[in-house]
């Protein structure tokens, strides 16, 4: 098996990562499509690990870094989302615009 | 590119399927909890393919991390923060088409550069699983100061949330006692 198909599923997954933050509405939405795109991030590492084989197993620390990190920033956008929505009594963010110019 | 002899592309190209699938539900669906419940399924399978790729302890902190603890967290944000749960219709705006449009054109772009650049990299780890140990050797050898930087990174976010989505966040006026 090659690196190429790898590539392209966590190139799939980054995009609907992508298309999800750009068309989704809901908060809550918009973080799961975030995690989507940090989970191909990972994939792509581990896959690059599986191929070069470096020695310290660089590309799985990386990995294990990115999740812990993932996790942190899960945390603190959930509160900030229900913080908002405690406040605004919603979670859509087309109406969180007071800062729009 | 796809030699369909060896039965590790079978299990890949069935993951990949079922990745992609889940993935599109978490992007598309309509009802936030099936969203959600396509994370799960777009995880798990990730961490069947680590498992494919020999990357067994990332694929079980995948699991327990993320499948375990973080889901368990959105879905008691989707609960909070939307009380009726079930299908909703403005759960996308109206950009979607442009939305489609860009992240089409990226994929494209980022698969055509990765696979010009890598597509024939063979992946040599395949059946050669990295240990824990050697994992291990490296977390507290050369990376122990990102290490322990991270730990306290993840102490600060979680008493961060805490304080952020704490119910009482009004200051005590002077002269007036906690009851």
């Amino acid at each position: 098996m090659t690196l190429g198909p790898v590539l392209v599923l966590a190139a799939l997954l980054f995009s609907m990562g992508v298309y999800g933050v750009l068309a989704r509405r809901n908060a809550v939405t918009v973080l799961l499509a975030v995690e989507l795109m940090l989970n191909a991030v990972n994939i792509n590492l581990v896959a690059f690990q599986s191929a070069l084989q470096s020695p310290q197993a660089l590309g799985q620390i990386f990995a294990i870094f990115v999740i812990t990190v993932a996790a942190a920033e899960v945390g603190i956008g959930l509160a900030i989302v229900l913080l908002i929505f405690r406040n605004r009594r919603s979670a859509n963010l087309d109406d969180f615009a007071t800062m729009k110019g | 590119m796809m030699d369909f002899t060896e039965p590790v592309t079978w299990v890949a190209s069935i993951l990949g399927l079922a990745i992609a699938t889940s993935g599109f539900i978490v992007v598309t669906s309509k009802n936030l909890i099936h969203a959600a419940l396509g994370l799960v399924g777009a995880l798990a399978g990730t961490a069947g393919l680590f498992l494919v790729l020999s990357a067994e302890f990332v694929a079980w902190v995948l699991v327990l991390v993320y499948i375990g603890a973080v889901l368990v967290l959105f879905l008691f944000g989707i609960m909070i923060t939307r009380a009726p749960v079930g299908y909703d219709v403005d759960l996308d705006n109206d950009r979607k088409v442009i939305a489609a449009v860009g992240a089409g054109s990226l994929f494209i772009l980022t698969s055509f550069a990765a696979l010009d650049s890598f597509g024939d990299t063979a992946l040599l780890g395949i059946g050669d699983p990295t240990s824990t140990g050697d994992l291990a050797d490296a977390l507290l050898g050369r990376f122990v100061l990102p290490f322990e930087l991270v730990s306290f990174v993840l102490l600060a976010a979680l008493i961060g949330g805490i304080t952020v989505a704490r119910k009482d966040a009004t200051p005590i006026a002077v002269g007036e006692t906690e009851e």
